[in-house]
């Protein structure tokens, strides 16, 4: 096994006492920037990236600089699930899922369980993605470069196919707040021609609607509406603050193996192809709820709904990271950075990186295995403080909230107008509640449409407007196919139903 | 006693004299430096912006300090347009890519880069075209004629954006061979190099640092450079060819040259002590050993201009753009 002789050899470099000292120094800080809405990985990275020069040019200091940075990555994965499950609130989009049910167990006091839920599942996820990494790399990185425009686009329409339908709220209710998304999705330049759409001629629309501004008023604000008028409160305030609820929830774990297994399998594939882990945590959430046994109690606050979009975000943000090294292309904001990074390092990322930088990918695998162990304990280790959060009277830390809030909208573009703009996206989420419009089926149009319609036009490009594209091999053919399976499934078992329910009268 | 007085007077005057330019020189930030990248993390101009800052921040050239912030917005009108109303500022920077001149003609939006300062040309980005290397193809001219002959629109061009450089030199190609490539933007430079590996797309036009990993894989090879001269490195990048192996576009009857301004502005209305101040900066920048090593990895033309040459260069090249893109049909519609 040559994997595991390299694998050995990287936990040498990765263990050095330097090496270990970062990656603490990495989960701590990416955790706190998970926790900060708007203040996103990428970000992170972004401004610790010019340090990383003058480390780079000592010898091995590649390894050191790419560990602290991925640590960096592996905590605001971990650390975006924490506000929003304490307040429904997403630190990071990839946690938008973690809210459907994280915030729904906080609320019935269980806040301790669904945050070890999430961080454990965390773990499983990046856990498999990193064995993936260690011993398919060849394979799979090939698999990736099957992926054109139809592809891509047959991937988006599978994440919008397996989470319509879902919500509980009327159809039309449903299909009224997605369109609105793929509406703001559509303001600000047009992906294909270059031109800016529905600016208006202002300079504050140039950008259009960022996600994590939307995401932050809809989530955050509005649900600081809503506890307002339903008295001044937190409903979650008998949670347990001990460090035997991660004992207890981890006897509960196993039952979702099989949740577990598909969606690492999901993340997998959503990392590696690159789709990017939002779609990933979405689709997983999605699938979760179609096929668990427990499908219809899925929204109310079960530890399931947690497992399966974080498992999924975990994996698909790790395993981006190999067509990163492998290909050059980044799975997502965070892995754009990083590869920036690699490049101004001198690294070229590539099909030759594994072999003229042995030492580098296999210190940086052998670090993920390290990081996400580092990880996993730091955040342990804290769930009875975070817990603890939701004790604090809600009249002194909604302030703080609003506050919180206020400074991530203004980090993403770094404009006084996203503030508003994360005002009025309060009101607007307060309004869907009160009139029970679901909010989900808003935010994944918001935040996949512009990709979704870049790569359905680019599709159209290649075929010159033939939609047979999406047919025209057995890969797209196939995830077309099972989007469209999805999306009618709802209908065909209700038929069944009826068919049945026919025969038992009849 | 008087002679030695009038000695000292003189020592005084000197004094006076030899301060006295420095004192008019000597303006320097008073606050943190704003630097705008009008592109997104992770790209080119992304890359180099967060590179000078960690070498003037490594090298102590600025007493303030300097903080990179990206407003991608609108194509990069978003950095513009924020540089554009800062009038006065000295304390904002902006690099620039080709959408300096691209934006507001495709977009209509209200700027120009004589809103701007120029200060100085930092490098210029080199582009080649790249197809598959399992194609036969052996010169440019191989692949253009056989796209001639597969008919209008069936080969496809993969680039960065639309309607700024890489679908600026597929249009030029068209106008000068009177084929007919069908553009695809894609949204970074790796994801068209791996569409190009995929067989997804014919050709792109890559930076070499965006395609060097997959040439040295074998996966792709470079037909020729859009460039008036080979780009001058001669370190063998593959087993046999070096970045001065590829032939320019020209040599080989395309007869389409294409370089990309990597460039540092000011706001308008700035001092020239401020300006030279800046200019200062950055050739300290430009002779540190590490931005040789940059400059090599990605096979960067270093033509590097400041001052009236600079502004005479840029004046020239947006005549280009305009004339390039009318002829392709880019200029939105309330554009002259």
């Amino acid at each position: 096994m040559q994997e595991i002789h390299s694998l050995l050899e990287g936990f040498v470099v990765a263990l050095s006492f330097k090496n270990v000292g970062l990656m603490l120094l990495g989960i701590s800080l990416g955790v706190i920037i998970g926790v900060l809405p708007g203040l996103g990985g990428a970000n992170g990275v972004a401004i610790l990236l010019p340090l990383t020069f003058s480390m780079a040019q000592q010898p091995g200091g590649t390894t050191s600089a790419i560990i602290l940075l991925s640590c960096i990555y592996w905590g605001a994965l971990f650390g975006g699930a924490i506000t929003s499950i304490l307040f429904n609130i997403p630190g990071e989009p990839w946690s938008v899922a973690t809210t459907f049910d994280g915030y729904p167990l906080a609320q019935k006091g269980r806040a301790g369980a669904a945050l070890t839920a999430s961080f454990t599942s965390s773990f499983v996820g990046a856990l498999v993605a990193v064995i993936v990494i260690t011993f398919l790399s060849p394979v799979v990185a090939n698999f990736a470069l099957e992926f054109g425009p139809p592809e891509f686009f047959a991937v988006y329409l599978l994440t919008f196919c397996a989470f319509v339908g879902m919500s509980k709220e009327a159809p039309f209710k449903t299909l009224a707040s997605m369109m609105l998304g793929f509406a703001l999705a559509s303001v600000g330049t047009d992906p294909v021609t270059g031109t800016l759409r529905l600016t208006f001629h202002t300079q504050v629309l140039l950008s259009g609607f960022d996600f994590l501004v939307a995401v932050i008023g809809l989530f955050g604000i509005g649900e600081i509406l809503l506890t307002m008028e339903e008295g001044l409160a937190f409903k979650g305030a008998s949670a347990k603050i001990n460090l035997k609820v991660v004992l207890e929830t981890w006897k509960e774990l196993p039952r979702y193996w099989l949740t577990s297994l598909r969606s690492s399998a999901v993340g997998c594939l959503m990392g590696i192809v690159p789709g990017g882990a939002t779609p990933a945590s979405f689709m997983s959430y999605g699938v979760a709820r179609r096929f668990s046994r427990n499908g219809s109690k899925f929204g109310t606050g079960v530890v399931e709904g947690v497992v399966a979009p974080e498992t999924a975000a975990h994996a698909a943000g790790t395993s981006a990271l190999l067509p990163m090294i492998t290909l050059g292309v980044p799975g997502s904001p965070t892995a754009a950075v990083l590869l920036g990074g690699l490049l101004i390092w001198g690294l070229q990322p590539g099909p030759l990186l594994f072999v003229e930088q042995k030492d580098f990918v296999w210190g940086l695998i052998a670090s993920m295995y390290l990081g996400n162990i580092a990880g996993l304990l730091v955040v342990l280790t804290c769930v009875p403080l975070f817990a603890a959060i939701l004790r604090v009277p809600f009249s002194v830390i909604a302030p703080i909230i609003i506050v919180v809030c206020a400074i991530g909208a203004y980090t993403v573009n770094n404009t006084m107008f996203d503030v508003w703009m994360m005002v009025v996206f309060g009101v607007a989420g307060y309004a869907f509640k009160k009139l029970s419009y679901p909010l989900a089926p808003l935010v994944l149009a918001l935040v996949l449409g512009h990709s979704a319609e870049a790569s359905f036009r680019q599709a159209m490009l290649v075929s010159q407007g033939h939609l047979g594209v999406f047919f025209s091999n057995g890969l797209v053919g196939t995830m077309t196919g099972l989007a469209l399976a999805l999306l009618a499934w709802p209908l065909v078992s209700w038929a069944i139903a009826k068919v049945r329910a026919g025969r038992a009268f009849g | 006693m008087k002679p030695k007085l009038m000695a000292a007077a003189a020592a005084f005057a000197g004094a006076l004299l030899a301060a006295w330019p420095l004192a008019g020189e000597a303006w320097e930030p008073t606050k943190t430096v704003e630097f705008i990248i009008p592109a997104g993390t992770g790209g080119g101009a992304d890359q180099m912006a967060r590179y000078i800052q960690s070498l003037v921040a490594k090298h102590h050239l600025m007493k303030q300090s300097m903080v990179v912030v990206n407003k991608a917005g609108g194509a990069g009108a978003e950095g513009f347009l924020d540089v554009k109303n800062a009038k006065g500022d000295p304390h904002k920077l902006i690099i620039t890519l080709s959408n300096l001149f691209t934006t507001p003609l495709a977009t209509g939006v209200p700027f120009n880069w004589r809103d701007l300062t120029p200060v100085q040309m930092m490098a210029l980005d080199e582009f080649v075209l790249w197809v598959n290397a399992s194609k036969p193809y052996k010169t440019a001219m191989d692949y253009i004629n056989d796209c001639k002959k597969l008919g209008p629109g069936k080969c496809k061009m993969a680039g960065t954006g639309s309607k700024q450089e890489d679908q600026i030199i597929t249009a030029a190609i068209e106008q000068k061979t009177g084929d007919k490539f069908t553009y695809i933007p894609f949204k970074g430079g790796g994801a068209v190099a791996v569409q190009l590996v995929g067989n997804h797309v014919e050709s792109t036009v890559n930076n070499p640092i965006e395609a060097v990993a997959q040439w040295r894989a074998g996966k792709l090879k470079p037909l020729c450079v859009f460039d008036t001269e080979r780009m001058p490195y001669k370190a063998k990048i593959t087993g046999t060819m070096s970045w001065y192996d590829i032939p320019t576009c020209k040599s080989q009857g395309l007869d389409v040259e294409y370089v990309m301004l990597r460039g540092i502005f000011m706001p308008g209305g700035v001092t020239p002590e401020q300006v030279q101040y800046y200019v200062d900066l950055l050739q300290k920048v430009r002779q540190l050993p590490e931005w040789k090593e940059f400059m090599a990895t990605g096979a960067f033309n270093q033509t590097a201009l400041n001052g009236k040459a600079y502004e005479e260069w840029v004046a020239k090249e947006e005549a280009r753009h305009v004339a390039l893109m009318k002829a392709a049909g880019f200029m939105a519609a309330g554009s002259k």
